[in-house]
């Protein structure tokens, strides 16, 4: 496995990735059938927290379509996934539904299925297309809305552009053409299950998508639905048609009983399970539709690290040995069902010992007789999980509502020191992080304040920064994208990146639901380009045939995804428009009330008759009211033909009237109780 | 037709403007009528207060059945004993008993991590009052001795995606750990045992064992300021530079048989949605196992009533706990209140009569209790120091509060104990599962309310009603006396209208106009003096080798010398040789100038922190009004004159007190204090605005001496 020094080199690999691939993929053996494939299988593999990783993997290909695609018939190959590859030209794309968060401490960091198939909560979409620049826009927009209806979520979200970003380079190595975007706060359900599992020639009614018993897969601790479309046929490869990868990762935990008296146990026994036991169903017949149908079961290296320690003696006999019985029982675990075939990994990267592959084939078992793999633990056993050389997590700083900051902290696993050992020497040795990270507008960054600490010591952003692009967010328009490339000294303990942010304030209608909430900022994609995760296995026949394998040992960077961050921004009141429209209209009305009043009065006629008024005998008793309160003010008490007497406000009308109304209003509060 | 035109708006004008002349002509009434009205009404605050509802539909409390059985209750057990058993060890027991802890935790599957902090020496910085705690970076005397260690434990929620965590806290004092804290810790430990195991979290659990060694609220603030405010250079090197002994990491692993789970990194679980800290106190009460909850953080802020709403459902209603919260236990035996109390009940009963639907009136001895409640809830409010850790999480903006559960027994006997164990154990449970079904933040409910029961609450729209009636006074009675300023002057300058003193005439109106900005000099000076007495302090803690006696003294004497150094410098005597008839127009426009001040303070006051002008108004509003010039009232020796001066001696002796004891409390406490920035808070807002009231009446002392005539108010001090 090399790992190459240049990144330009290693770029050039991952870009002919799809060549390599395809040229492994379609090897002589049935690059020439004109047939839709379809293929299923099952990888299992405990997991050192006493759960069981289930990663099912369903592969339909379809040939090239040679001359008319449309109306084309298929036999296989899910026509609604056709149509909407032809339609909107959609070079790759990859879907995936995710509940719940990978363990990168303990299901591990550096092997395929977690740099591929860990996949940030909620839905995630990246799609590249075959049309000109000033088409993929539309052509996303589209495909959002297409794939909305498709699975039953609301991928449509997905079209306005605050949503999408385009990385450059760091995610993906694709031109300008790709388009990337998440949800995090989709909810994942049997409804987004439901179609996915419609575009499987057995559905879940044969074959091994019969384990797929809801409760059970989503009772588990990860659950990771995933869809993704390769056509190479738009970049003028026609000899291969569109392959469409539909896989489910899920981390169960089988029931462990008696687990109440294992505490006192210094290490635990880990819980024994089957296939009928964390699924509830057996697998009872291979879907008759699939070419192959395997199941595999996995023990990662370091699990065959601590068996070997124990029966140093006769390992190879135990590897070796295959079809006989020997094998299939050891010091730590019985398998209930003999392998058909183990397969070995070759090349390992972990300088521990490689992982160990049995091979299930279906096709064997029926009604009479299911297959139900069971694997039973006899003693306790510890052992870790491949770990990426950096172990990400990324967290939000300082409190209030007015400003923050972004951390990425990055802590070594010691993985590199072991790896890259030989090349310290040198002193010229660099690891190399790709940091891709998308922020919503409303969060605005000020790239300006990045700052880096490298084990403890703080940086010129020069120094590590070795490429980095940044493209600031625009207000209700698009999202700030940041896409770093840093190379830290091989030998590095921690590192931390910080951003600072402003919480920006957004118009009352642009609110989500559940506002108080907070808000969501995106997982950010940490990816290691010199390290790539993949597993080779000893060249077999049924390797060839097994797709899953193959995507194996396809060269992909080991990534992995960030948490996502929860931004509390102030949120209004939302009772505030109604109070609002009532003081706008309490003010119009005074406005206007004056402003006629102004506009309807005669001053001439209301001197006149102020006048009369005064001319007038007043009443007596008014008189005397007026004469009462100017006592009770302590002035002199003044004539009412003045023009002061006029203006007491105690005047006999004013009383009447309030005395009426208060009695009424007692009378009435009185008799209608 | 000219002269009618004039006279006709003189006789009308607009109503609004005949009822301020009204008020104004009538300042005295009307004060004296505001004042009692807003006493009245703060006495009346129980008897309005409302029940308290869950506002927030989605919190859905005791909606499901506990989870939490016996099975939990051995666990909790179990570690009971086992920390127990340790303490009976003599050696090393403070990281034994971390490391005891952490094993368990990592039994369940939870993460651990260990915080190490330093407790911080009470830095008092005067500008730091309402702003968030520093983060911290100058940590310059930093002892290697003396650090605390808290333990972390994090539960990942099966299928959340880590947006959002709860947080329980216990605090124990780690060298030594009393019946309580083991207890409090063994209910946390059942809670988080049993959290591992249910499907229904959708939020991270924290649980922080915070070590109480320097104060629990030391060790939850030193936490969570590095959960917020991480410094990432180079400062563990520095440490570890300093204290190559004290590594405590490396002991604990070597021990440790789950080496391997213990990060050394601090770990973090999102935003923070709710904290609760759990406390047991065992054997004090009575009747029945009882609830306290503390929920008084810094600068009064409280959390957010549904949080207590719901502590107090599930408390009384699930676990049938008895619950409290603080009571001024002085105000329950008091007889006038008990009187009152009766008063309102027989007013309630009269009410009741008349109209049944009238639900006026509480029984008296309800009354007692919550007004004792709303005292204690106002005390607390206004002194602006937490009750509890809880208050650091105040601090960044999460809601928390303390639950501190007390046994009826000791709780020797082991089924006894099993059973409060339970029910402890249940409350917390119910408590985390409502919060769990929150989906977003506290923000339903109020967050500015006083409590008068733990089930009844007085919001911010009526307690307002009573401060704005009892600050009302202030700006007309300031009207008036402005008026009546201006009101001598025109008569005085009649008077002399004699022509030879036409050119004396104008030369006296220029400064007439310029009469109020001299005396709002004179009270601006003494509003600066006051806010200099108070950062005082701040210099004269960095005097090093002090004790709080000489440093009092230090800063009395300090304080007694800036006021004619400020007044040199600003250039405004206070010996104004005039004769009587000026000098009653300067007091009057002075007190003016005065009131006013005090009423933009206090209104200021009662935005950031209702209590304090609260209790601030219920102090200087009589005393604003009160104030005469004492020599005038002594000359004249009549009784009523010498009633107001010894009515103006008291005011004065009361208001200065609370000043005076709380500088005897600030040079026991302030300076070797806990909660400095907390304390001094409370004294910025006691002295930047309403001490310099005093001392401006302190200021009028000076003057006595210096002026040596009449015109002297002098108010002790």
């Amino acid at each position: 496995m090399a790992h190459l020094p240049r990144p330009t080199l290693s770029l050039f690999l991952v870009l002919s990735l799809q060549i390599i691939f395809s040229a492994i993929a379609f090897g002589s053996d049935f690059q020439e059938s004109d047939e839709e494939e379809f293929s299923e299988e099952l990888l299992l593999r405990p997991l050192p927290d006493r759960k069981v990783l289930a990663h099912f993997h369903f592969e339909s290909r379809a040939p090239p379509s040679l001359s008319d695609s449309h109306g084309r018939h298929h036999h296989l190959f899910p026509k609604a996934i056709a149509q909407l590859v032809q339609k909107f030209r959609v070079k790759e794309m990859e879907l995936s539904f995710t509940q719940g968060r990978w363990n990168y401490d303990r299901w591990g960091g550096f092997d395929p299925i977690s740099s591929s198939n860990a996949k940030p909560p909620g839905v995630e979409l990246w799609a590249a297309f075959d049309v000109p620049q000033y088409l993929v826009d539309a052509s996303w927009k589209n495909l959002t809305h297409t794939l909305s209806g498709l699975f039953c979520a609301s991928i449509n979200f997905l079209e306005s552009s605050t949503t999408y970003s385009a990385p450059e380079w760091s995610f993906h190595p694709s031109s300008g053409s790709l388009r990337y975007g998440t949800l995090p706060r989709e909810a994942v359900c049997t409804e987004n299950l439901t179609p996915w599992l419609k575009l499987l020639p057995c559905r879940d009614k044969a074959g091994l998508s019969v384990l797929m018993d809801r409760p059970s897969i989503y009772r588990g601790f990860y659950h990771s639905q995933q869809l993704r479309l390769t056509s190479p046929e738009f970049e003028g490869r026609l000899e291969s048609g569109i392959v469409l990868k539909q896989t489910l990762t899920v981390v169960l935990q089988p029931d462990s009983q008696g687990a109440s008296n294992t505490y006192s146990s210094e290490t635990k026994l880990q819980p024994s399970w089957s296939l009928s036991s964390i699924f509830g169903r057996k697998v009872t017949s291979r879907c008759v539709l699939a070419k192959s149908s395997n199941i595999y079961l996995q023990l990662e290296g370091g699990l065959v690290t601590e068996l070997e320690n124990v029966r140093k003696e006769n390992v190879i006999s135990w590897i070796d040995n295959v079809g006989s019985e020997g094998w299939r029982t050891n010091p730590f675990f019985d398998l209930s069902v003999n392998p058909d075939s183990v397969l070995r990994e070759v090349n390992s990267l972990h300088g521990s010992s490689s992982s160990v592959l049995y091979e299930y084939s279906v096709a064997k078992y029926s009604d009479s007789r299911p297959f139900d793999l069971g694997l039973k633990w006899k003693s306790p056993v510890v052992w870790s999980c491949p770990q990426a050389p950096l172990h990400a997590s990324r967290f939000l700083m300082g409190s209030g509502n007015e400003r923050g900051a972004i951390a990425i902290s990055l802590i070594s696993t010691g993985l590199n020191e072991h790896f890259l050992g030989a090349n310290i020497v040198e002193g010229s040795c660099k690891l190399e992080v790709d940091i891709f990270q998308v922020v919503p507008w409303y969060v605005k960054v000020y790239y300006h304040t990045l700052r880096v600490f490298v084990n403890g010591q703080p940086q010129a952003v020069t120094d590590v920064v070795e490429k980095m692009r940044v493209s600031p967010s625009e207000d209700k328009v698009s999202p700030g994208v940041m896409e770093l490339v840093l190379k830290f000294p091989c030998d590095v303990k921690s590192a931390a990146l910080t951003l600072e942010f402003d919480k920006g304030f957004l118009h009352i209608d642009e609110y989500p639901p559940d506002a108080n909430q907070g808000f969501d900022i995106p997982s950010a994609i940490i990816s290691f380009p010199n390290f790539h995760a993949r597993t080779h296995y000893f060249e077999d026949s049924s390797l060839k045939r097994s797709p899953m394998l193959s995507k194996f040992q396809e060269k992909s960077r080991v990534r992995s995804y960030s948490e996502v961050l929860l931004v509390p921004l102030t949120t209004p009141d939302f009772s505030m428009p109604y109070n609002v429209i009532t003081i706008t209209c309490t003010a119009f009305a005074l406005y206007f009330g004056s402003l006629l009043n102004v506009l309807r009065r005669r001053v001439g006629e209301e001197e006149r008759f102020l006048k009369n008024r005064a001319a007038k005998k007043a009443g007596r008793l008014a008189q005397l009211l007026s004469m009462l309160s100017a006592k009770i003010r302590g002035k002199k008490w003044e004539h009412p033909q003045s023009p002061s007497a006029s203006s007491s406000f105690i005047s006999l009308k004013l009383i009447v009237k309030v005395v009426l109304v208060t009695g009424i209003a007692i009378a009435w509060q009185y008799y209608s109780q | 037709m000219a002269e009618s035109e004039a006279e006709v708006p003189k006789a009308k004008p607009r109503p609004i403007v005949r009822l301020g002349i009204f008020l104004i002509s009538h300042s005295c009434l009307f004060s004296v009528i505001c004042c009692t009205a807003g006493v009245l009404t703060l006495l009346l605050l129980p008897v309005l207060a409302k029940n308290t509802y869950i506002s927030e539909n989605a919190l859905m409390p005791g909606s499901a059945n506990p989870m939490f059985s016996s099975q939990e209750v051995s666990e909790a057990n179990r570690l009971v004993k086992s920390l127990t058993s340790l303490d009976s060890k003599p050696v090393g027991s403070g990281i034994e008993s971390q490391r005891l802890i952490a094993e368990y935790m990592s039994d369940l599957g939870a993460e651990i991590s260990y915080h190490k902090f330093y407790p911080r020496s009470n830095q008092f910085h005067p500008l730091h009052f309402f702003s968030y705690p520093d983060s911290g970076s100058t940590r310059e005397n930093v002892s290697c001795i003396s650090h605390g260690l808290n333990t972390v434990g994090i539960i990942r929620a099966p299928r959340g995606d880590g947006k959002e965590a709860i947080v329980l806290v216990t605090p124990y004092n780690s060298l030594k750990v009393g019946p309580g804290e083991a207890l409090s810790l063994g209910i946390a430990y059942s809670v988080f045992s049993l959290l591992t195991q249910v499907t229904w979290l959708a939020k991270d659990i924290i649980w922080l064992v915070a070590d109480s060694r320097y104060g629990e609220y030391a060790a939850v603030n030193a936490w969570l300021r590095d959960y917020h405010m991480p410094v990432f250079s180079g400062l563990s090197a520095l440490k570890a530079e300093i204290c190559p002994v004290s590594n405590v990491h490396n002991e604990l692993k070597e021990n440790s048989v789950t080496e391997r789970k213990i990060n050394d990194g601090f770990r973090r679980a999102g935003t923070m949605a709710t904290a609760l800290v759990i406390k047991v106190t065992d054997g004090s009460e009575h009747f029945e196992d009882s609830l306290s909850i503390y929920a008084e953080a810094s600068n009064g802020q409280m959390p957010n009533l549904d949080l207590i709403n719901i502590v107090n459902y599930l408390a009384v209603h699930r676990q049938g706990l008895r619950v409290k919260v603080e009571k001024m236990r002085s105000l329950i035996n008091c007889k006038w209140l008990k009187i009152l109390g009766e008063i309102l009940q027989s007013l309630g009963h009269v009410a009741k009569s008349l109209n049944p639907q009238w639900k006026f009136g509480i029984p008296a001895k309800d009354y007692v209790e919550g007004a004792a409640t709303l005292a204690s809830s106002l005390y607390y409010q206004a002194l602006g120091v937490p009750t509890g850790p809880h208050g650091a999480f105040r601090d960044y903006e999460i809601d928390a509060i303390t639950m501190e559960i007390s046994s009826r027994v000791a709780l020797n006997n082991k089924a006894r104990k099993n059973d409060f164990l339970l029910r402890g154990g249940r409350l917390i449970e119910g408590v985390i599962r409502t919060v769990n079904n929150l989906l977003e933040k506290f923000h339903q409910s109020f967050f500015l309310y006083l409590l008068t029961s733990p089930s009844k609450f007085v919001s911010v729209g009526v307690y307002m009603i009573a401060f704005a009636l009892l600050v009302a006074s202030l700006p007309v009675v300031a009207a008036s006396l402005y008026a009546d300023a201006h009101k001598v002057d025109p008569s005085f300058g009649i008077d002399k209208s004699t022509p030879q003193a036409s050119a004396t005439d104008e030369l006296s109106i220029t400064p007439r106009s310029c009469k109020w900005l001299n005396a709002a000099k004179k009270v601006f000076l003494v509003h600066l003096w006051g806010a200099v007495v108070s950062f005082l302090p701040y210099f004269i803690c960095q005097i090093p080798s002090c004790t709080p006696t000489t440093s009092f003294v230090v800063w009395v004497l300090l304080s007694s010398f800036s006021l004619p150094i400020l007044s040199l410098i600003l250039g405004s005597s206070f010996s104004y040789g005039r004769p009587s008839q000026p000098q009653k127009r300067d007091w009057t426009l002075l007190k003016s100038v005065t009131i006013s001040a005090a009423f933009i303070g206090l209104c200021l006051m009662s935005v950031i922190n209702f209590a304090t002008a609260e209790i601030g108004a219920l102090l200087m509003v009589p005393m604003c009004l009160m104030a005469q010039p004492l020599k005038l009232d002594i000359r004249s020796r009549k009784l009523r004159k010498f009633l107001r001066v010894a009515c103006n001696l008291a005011l004065g002796f009361l208001g200065f007190p609370p000043a005076g004891f709380f500088v005897l409390k600030g040079a026991f406490e302030g300076f070797g204090g806990i909660t400095v920035g907390d304390f001094w808070s409370w004294l910025e807002s006691i002295w930047s605005w309403s001490s310099a009231t005093y001392l401006y009446i302190d200021e009028m002392g000076f003057s006595v001496d210096v002026t040596e005539r009449d015109d002297i108010r002098v108010q002790s001090g």
